[in-house]
This record gives C-alpha cells, sequence and structure tokens, in this order.
C-alpha cells in the first residue's frame, strides 16, 4: 500500500498537557458536521432560521401596533419592534447554538458513539468541543446574518453599529454552545435533557426581551442581569438601537468568562468520559 | 532482533474497588499477531482501551512504540488502528465519507486519503458501497468497513476488540482472510477473542485471561500441548445419568472433566478410550473424538467454559 508520510516522531515540549487535549485539528471536526449537515439536517437548520422572523412579525408589527413606541436606554423613544428585534436576534443566536451543542452532542455521545471513533485518532477532546462549538457558531451566524437583513427591510437597525452586532451575535453563541455542550455531557436521558427547555423557555420569556428590565422590582432585576441572555439581549440591543457606550464592555467580559468556563467544562467532560 | 512495540508490565486498572486488569504482563513485538483470549469480562477490553491510549492505567508501566500513552496520548493514538467491539462508523456519512473523514482527524492532506480511501474500499470488498449509507450495509460489511477506517492512516498497530462477535460463519471468514492478508504484509495485529478458533487461526502468541489476570501465555499449539493432551473424547450419557457415569470412569485417559450435559475425557488415543469405556459396560448416547482446542485449555486452567 502506498505511503502516506513519515510518522512524525513525538517531541516532548513544554506544553505537554495541553497537547494530550489538543491536536490543531479542530476544522476536521467541523467538516465532518457540514458533510453530515448537508446530507441529513439540512431541514433542522431551515426551521430554525424562520421562528425568529415568525416572532418578530406578530409581535413585533403585529403587537407592535397596539404598543407603538418605548422609551430606549438614552431616553430615545423608538417603535417597539425596534427594541425586541435584537432581543429575538440574541435568542436566535441562544437556540441555535443551544441545539446544536445539546440535542445534537447529546445524541452524538450516547447513541452514535461518534467521539468515541474521534477520540481514538489522534484528536484531542478540546479538538472535539471546538469543532462541535464552531459548527454550532456558524450556525448562529447563519441565522444572525439573515435575522439582520430582514431588521434592515422593515428598518429596525436605528445605527451603524447594527454591523457590530453580528460579531456580538457570535460571541453569544459561542457562550452559549461552550457551556450547552458541557452541561449536555452529564445528561444521561432524554428525560433529564427536558430540562434544558424547562431553563431556556423562561429566560427566552423573561430575560428583558419584550419589555424593559425596569418592570422588574430591583431585587429581581438582579437575577435577571445575572442570566446570560440578558446580558447578550443588551449587548445588541445597544448595538442596532445605536445607543453605544462603555458599559457595553461589560457584556463582553461576561461571555468572554462564559465561553472560557464553558471550554474548560466541556473539554474535562470529554476527557473524563472517553479517555479515562 | 528490533524492540517490542508494545510493553505491558504490571499493569492494573481498577474501578474503584474492582481491578478490571489486576497486574497484567506481555510483550508483543513488531509484525507479530497477539491475541488476548478469555471471557466476557475477563478484562481484554480494557486492557485494550488502555493500549490504545484512551483509558489511563491505574498502576504498573505501558509502552507503546516506545512512549508512555499517559503523556503521548496523540501520538501513539496516530500509529494505531482501533476496531473497537461494537462499531461506532458515522451513520450520518456514507461509506467513503467515513473512510475520508476519518483520515481528516488524524490531520493527513486531502489528496491522500482520497488515494488511500479508494485502495481499503477494494481491500474491504465494498468498492461498489462506496455512496452507500452506513445503516443499509449488513453486519459483515459494517465490519469491513470499520477495519478499511482503522487502515486509514497506515498504523503501525491494530487493536481489533472481539472482531468477529456477532457475525454469521461467512461473513467470519471473509473477514479472517483479510486479517490474515494484513498479517502477511506486516502488520502487527493485537486482538481480543472469546473465539478460539478465531485465535487458532489469527494468533502467532497468545495469553489466557481470565478476571483480569493472565493463566498461560504461548501459541495456541504449544498452549495445547502444555495444557491438554492430543485427543479428546466427548461422551454423552443424558443429563441425569452423567454424574453417575463420571465417577465410574475414575482411571479411564490422563484427565476427566465432567460438564454438565457430557463428560470430556483427555487422552493421547481418544478412540482406545471409548473402547474400555464400552468394555466397562458403559454405552454412551453419543460419541465424539476430536483434536484439543484452546477450549479444553481454557477449561483446564480455569475449570470453566470460555462461553457460558
Amino acid at each position: 500500500m502506498t505511503g502516506i508520510r513519515e510518522q512524525p516522531r513525538a517531541s516532548v515540549s513544554a506544553g505537554r498537557p495541553f497537547k494530550a487535549l489538543y491536536a490543531g485539528n479542530a476544522s476536521s471536526v467541523m467538516q465532518r458536521g457540514w458533510l453530515a449537515t448537508r446530507s441529513t439536517n439540512w431541514l433542522v437548520v431551515v426551521s430554525g432560521f424562520f421562528e425568529p422572523i415568525f416572532y418578530l412579525l406578530s409581535l413585533g408589527i403585529g403587537l407592535g401596533s397596539l404598543v407603538g413606541n418605548v422609551t430606549a436606554a438614552d431616553g430615545h423613544d423608538i417603535p417597539y419592534a425596534a427594541f425586541i428585534a435584537p432581543g429575538l436576534l440574541a435568542t436566535a443566536a441562544m437556540n441555535g447554538a443551544i441545539y446544536d451543542s445539546t440535542w445534537n452532542v447529546f445524541f452524538k455521545m450516547r447513541f452514535a458513539k461518534l467521539y468515541e471513533g474521534m477520540l481514538s485518532t489522534s484528536l484531542g477532546p478540546l479538538d472535539v468541543a471546538l469543532g462541535e462549538i464552531g459548527l454550532a457558531l456558524a450556525r448562529g451566524a447563519l441565522y444572525a446574518l439573515g435575522f439582520m437583513v430582514v431588521m434592515q427591510v422593515l428598518g429596525l437597525n436605528l445605527s451603524w453599529w447594527a454591523i457590530a452586532a453580528l460579531p456580538a451575535v457570535l460571541l453569544v453563541a459561542f457562550g452559549f454552545a461552550s457551556f450547552g455542550m458541557g452541561i449536555t455531557s452529564y445528561m444521561t436521558s432524554f428525560q433529564q435533557m427536558d430540562l434544558i427547555n424547562i431553563v431556556m423557555l423562561p429566560m427566552f420569556l423573561l430575560s428583558a426581551t419584550f419589555y424593559p428590565l425596569s418592570v422588574y422590582p430591583e431585587p429581581v432585576q438582579w437575577v435577571i442581569q445575572a442570566l446570560p441572555l440578558w446580558q447578550g439581549v443588551e449587548l445588541i440591543r445597544g448595538l442596532t438601537t445605536g445607543v453605544v457606550g462603555v458599559g457595553l464592555l461589560w457584556h463582553v467580559l461576561y461571555y468572554l468568562v462564559m465561553i472560557l468556563l464553558g471550554l474548560i467544562l466541556t473539554t474535562r467532560r470529554l476527557r473524563a468520559l472517553f479517555l479515562d | 532482533m528490533p524492540g517490542p512495540v508494545i510493553t505491558a508490565t504490571k499493569l492494573v486498572k481498577k474501578y474503584k474497588d474492582f481491578a478490571a486488569v489486576d497486574g497484567i504482563s506481555f510483550q508483543v513485538a513488531p509484525g507479530e499477531s497477539f491475541g488476548l483470549l478469555g471471557p466476557n469480562g475477563a478484562g481484554k477490553s480494557t486492557t485494550m482501551r488502555m493500549v490504545g491510549a484512551v483509558s489511563t492505567r491505574t498502576s504498573g508501566d505501558l509502552e507503546i512504540l516506545g512512549l508512555d500513552p499517559n503523556a503521548f496520548g496523540p501520538e501513539i493514538r496516530s500509529q494505531l488502528g482501533v476496531v473497537p467491539q461494537t462499531d461506532n462508523l458515522d451513520t450520518e456519512l456514507r461509506v467513503r465519507e467515513n473512510l475520508m473523514v476519518y483520515g481528516r482527524y488524524f490531520g493527513l492532506p486531502r489528496a491522500a486519503v482520497a488515494a488511500r480511501a479508494s485502495e481499503l474500499l477494494e481491500f474491504a470488498q465494498l468498492a461498489d458501497k462506496a455512496k452507500a449509507k452506513v445503516d443499509d450495509l449488513s453486519g459483515g460489511m459494517k465490519r469491513r468497513l470499520t477495519i478499511a477506517r482503522a487502515l486509514i492512516n497506515e498504523p503501525r498497530i491494530l487493536l481489533l476488540d472481539e472482531p468477529t462477535t456477532g457475525l454469521d460463519p461467512q461473513a467470519r471468514h471473509i473477514l479472517w482472510d483479510r486479517l490474515f492478508r494484513l498479517k502477511e504484509q506486516g502488520t502487527t495485529l493485537v486482538l481480543t477473542t472469546h473465539y478460539m478458533d478465531e485465535a487458532e487461526q489469527l494468533c502467532d502468541r497468545l495469553v489466557v485471561v481470565d478476571k483480569g489476570r493472565i493463566m498461560a501465555e504461548g501459541s495456541p499449539a504449544a498452549l495445547i500441548r502444555e495444557y491438554s493432551s492430543r485427543e479428546v473424547l466427548e461422551v454423552r450419557f443424558g443429563s441425569e445419568r452423567n454424574a453417575d457415569a463420571a465417577t465410574r470412569l475414575a482411571g479411564i485417559g490422563d484427565r476427566i472433566e465432567v460438564l454438565p450435559d457430557r463428560i470430556l475425557v483427555y487422552s493421547s488415543d481418544g478412540e482406545a478410550e471409548l473402547a474400555r469405556i464400552t468394555e466397562l459396560g458403559l454405552h454412551p448416547i453419543t460419541s465424539l473424538v476430536r483434536r484439543s482446542s484452546l477450549e479444553d485449555v481454557f477449561l483446564r486452567l480455569t475449570g470453566r467454559s470460555l462461553i457460558e
């Protein structure tokens, strides 16, 4: 049989513990995902794309005609649809990332034994985590881009800052995807997987998505502010409505920490499950 | 002679208090075909996972291709081919895509993987199934695809965990033929099995494993010579008379094993022993003289059958 290459002899380097976790080849995991999505899952991808758009049309345009204007953070009046659209955008990013990193991952982990196969190659757990999360991000970006085009058409992007909402959406998706995958690794049954929905739905409805945070009494506000979706909604709302200040960086920091913790959790769990 | 590709020394794997592998030592030479023979739960798969650098040992030493799997997992895995006990093919991908994607996991260039995938589909006799869905393949085809996949990185060692369990006889023979070719090409094979015919066909040397320990080691022929007689006479008297007949057979043959449904008489001449039994006035319902197998070795060593 043909020779492919010289086998690289291992060299001992200072980064040894890290090398056992990461082979720098997350892209092969992503390529696998594209190939699989192309052949089997495209319908799910399409349905996830339209969900937030229906919300925007029914609540933003429909309900919005009753509500009229709301007051933005800087005191200006903005249309209700422009108020909730960034909330829906953040939620779409969250849902896309969560679907890929929870249900998809759960299936691959428990039934398809996909990761077992991957981890008997030279891939490390961090390659698998980054590859799967990268795929979730790509999908989140696709949803976000489509939704933002709809927002633009409806005149709901009130500032040029809205362009920055796109990377912000990726940040939000990254945070949810890395945590979602880590948490999914603890799940052993479909019943437990339903817990994820039990957390996601109230978070979607209550995170100042449809009304300002100020409607809550102060102690409740603190709780809401601690939730990741509120952080994402505020960040993206600031950008699409053009109310931009240094304060937005706190939301960015929140997500950077969330991403880091999520990646650590996921990598450790993959290692414990498949490389014990 | 080149050094061994695998050296295990007093290898132990404990899950809480239970020792799945309890002090196993063995070496595998390059190009050798080495088997771990034992019943289910003997610790074979756990040993294979440690050798495959996907499970860390509790104690003892392990060297694969000169490297310690605790520190060099990815480097070792890049030079291994793994055929797990249950197929874990990617069912969302087609047959050829399975090979392509797996090759990419090793970081190999796409063109090289493509060429290799075509060769391996030929080798696995799956060339006409390249575009088929994995779920549409038969059990034997899936197994061959798993083996082809394990060869995509041109591994120096191929690890096979129960390669033919669950396959029908024809599919097993096709698979053995493929594995035998690999062996002829000089691939180092390490396999676990609880089929003695498989061990006899494929293994140059094997260890008999039971309860996480090695009971014996040697070539199949040497093990049979050492632990069994040349021939075995199997006699059946019916389940009710079995135990009674066994007491009257004392002194017949070199050794006797009484199983619930039959009695095994170990001897260099089975026919002669059968004649003596008839002289005693005992008339077995059925009798059979056969050559000793590894099953007899296992029975001798552990007092139990391989497949229970």
